[in-house]
């Protein structure tokens, strides 16, 4: 691992990510996007504020006046969700581009491994990616001045939402390492992180166990017990796995497809 | 410098090269020749470490490419024919950004590039993206990637392709300046400038080496005879018919259009004779008049099309 190297491909991919405006667009699309969900968490827990002060049972039978459970969860999810569909976006370049261009091959033919590459085009985008995800802090700031909600789950709330993206771009980098097309690694992004998404569901339907496994291997199901504030570091494992088994399977797609 | 042996490189079914063996010394130009789909940028990039070879062995600079390949792009400088380069940069910060990527020192890096951006001929685009500018000045800022860190090996894949007459001039004036202190490969299908630029060549068809020598011994190996052209004013078929008779002259055509008393002719003859005095002797004799008499000697080309056609 050459930390120079890294470096150097650090900041050329982040510059690209800015000098395109794609960095700029996918930012304002998520804000715009994440900014009208909170509003609107917002404003439905005002009026049930306002229908609690002339009907007293409300609260008492769904707990809908505690903000970290009617504003905060649900604003997470999504948040969650429109990760979702922004980071396939945002890793769908990473690789695709330029082995599309030939700047890949060029790359390669300098002294540099495989893995620096990767690295540094995974620490780019992730870089992009706090870029995005940082100004949504001000949501829970405005709760902040204006109510009373617990900190800590919005602390674990937002480390989760770290991981899940940090998770989401190891899953793009490495299906934008599978193709020289960006709207297949798109595609195939999407409908990879759908899938991980989506397992949770067929919990209902099958058997204990097997729901347990379900349960563990899906991802939104580790973002939960994150964002009612419970910090278990078997969640934190699962995302890291993931992580580092996409990586390494990137490693291997672009020593495969070396012709 | 750089050594193959028995290379093969299969795509699939596909057989891309085919048992491929050649070497050359320090200093030397090598010129890759072969008509598209030759199997050229292949082997460049089987050179340049890109992918391996199916079989066989490549080394540059005494390090083997499958099994040293970070050392063997330490040594390396590249041009891929498309000359891929990142539009969005300056043309000085993709140059920084090279020097940087292949190891130099931070405290060269600048020097370095000002350096190769002068000899490339990039002071007018220095400050430009790369987007901006035109192919022949892409050319320079592929070269001058190639030659930042001043590498012993040059591989250039077509690096005149695409480019204006007066452009190709340039780069081929800039590659024939770095012989001698580099060692360089370079493929190409246009054969001037093998003939111009390269000491030695090596002709490649269909994944299989073909020839390998000199561009002067391999225009000399052609065939067992020699031409001359010749003009002369005087009734064109009596003039062929006399010709076809002097000793030593295997065959005579006519050389483009015959006018009523004057006709070129190119005349074959065996390697052993000279026939230019009894020619002169036979003109002579017929009061013909001798307009023009020159030898004509094969080209790089007619090796070329002998070579490869001779395959199929």
């Amino acid at each position: 691992m050459n930390i120079r190297s890294i470096g150097l491909i650090y900041r050329r991919e982040l510059g690209t990510y800015f000098s395109s405006y794609i960095a700029y667009v996918v930012i304002a699309m998520f804000l715009l996007v994440t900014g009208y969900f909170f509003y609107n968490l917002l404003a439905s827990f005002s009026v049930i504020s306002f229908q609690a002060q002339s009907n007293p049972m409300l609260e008492r039978q769904y707990n809908l006046l505690n903000i970290n459970e009617t504003v905060v969860r649900p604003l997470f999810g999504n948040i969650s969700i429109v990760m979702l569909l922004m980071t396939p976006l945002l890793t769908m370049r990473l690789i695709a581009e330029e082995r599309k261009s030939g700047t890949l091959e060029l790359l390669r033919s300098y002294p540099v491994s495989d893995i620096d590459i990767l690295l540094a085009k995974y620490l780019a985008c992730l870089t992009v990616f706090l870029a995005m995800i940082v100004p949504t802090i001000v949501y829970p700031v405005l709760l902040i001045i204006l109510g009373e909600p617990e900190i800590m789950p919005m602390v674990t709330g937002y480390l989760g939402l770290l991981l899940l993206g940090a998770t989401f771009i190891s899953i793009g980098l490495f299906t934008s390492s599978l193709t020289e097309n960006q709207i297949i690694a798109a595609a195939v992004s999407f409908g990879l992180l759908f899938c991980f998404w989506l397992l949770s569901y067929s919990i209902a339907f099958v058997s204990a166990d097997l729901g347990k496994f379900i349960g563990y291997i899906a991802l939104n199901e580790h973002l939960e017990s994150l964002a009612k504030g419970v910090l278990d570091s078997e969640d934190i494992i699962y995302y890291l796995g993931l992580i580092s088994l996409f990586i390494f399977l990137s490693l291997r797609s672009m020593e495969a497809k070396q012709w | 410098m750089i050594a193959v042996e028995n290379l093969i490189k299969d795509y699939g079914s596909h057989r891309a090269i085919d048992d491929i063996s050649f070497s050359m010394e320090k200093g030397a130009i090598l010129g890759f020749l072969g008509p598209n789909g030759a199997g050229k940028t292949t082997m460049m990039r089987i050179l340049t470490c890109c992918m391996p070879a199916t079989s066989g062995r490549a080394t540059v600079a005494g390090y083997d490419c499958f099994d040293e390949p970070l050392e063997v792009r330490r040594r390396i400088g590249y041009l891929p024919e498309r000359v891929p380069l990142y539009d969005d940069m300056r043309v000085s910060d993709y140059l920084e950004f090279v020097a940087g990527m292949k190891g130099l020192a931070a405290s060269q890096v600048s020097a370095s590039v000002k350096q190769v951006a002068e000899n490339c001929g990039l002071g007018e685009v220095y400050a430009r993206r790369i987007g901006a500018i035109s192919r022949g000045y892409r050319q320079r800022v592929g070269l001058a990637q190639a030659l930042v860190n001043d590498p012993e090996i040059l591989i250039l894949d077509e690096p005149t392709v695409g480019l204006d007459p007066g452009q190709i001039k340039e780069i081929r004036g800039l590659i024939k300046d770095l012989s001698g202190r580099h060692t360089i490969i370079l493929s190409t299908h246009i054969l001037p400038e093998v003939s111009l630029l390269c000491s030695k060549v090596v002709i490649i068809n269909q994944g299989k080496l073909v020839a390998m020598d000199t561009p002067e011994n391999l225009g000399a190996q052609v065939g067992d005879s020699s031409r001359l052209l010749l003009h002369i004013g005087g009734p064109p078929d009596q003039v062929e018919t006399a010709l076809g008779q002097v000793a030593g002259v295997m065959s005579v055509q006519r050389d483009g259009e015959a006018q009523a008393d004057a006709c070129a002719f190119s005349v074959d003859f065996n390697k052993g004779h000279n026939p230019r005095k009894d020619l002169q002797a036979l003109i002579a004799e017929n009061n013909w008049e001798l307009m023009e008499m020159r030898s004509i000697s094969a080209s790089l080309e007619d090796v070329f099309i002998k070579l490869v056609t001779r395959e199929d």
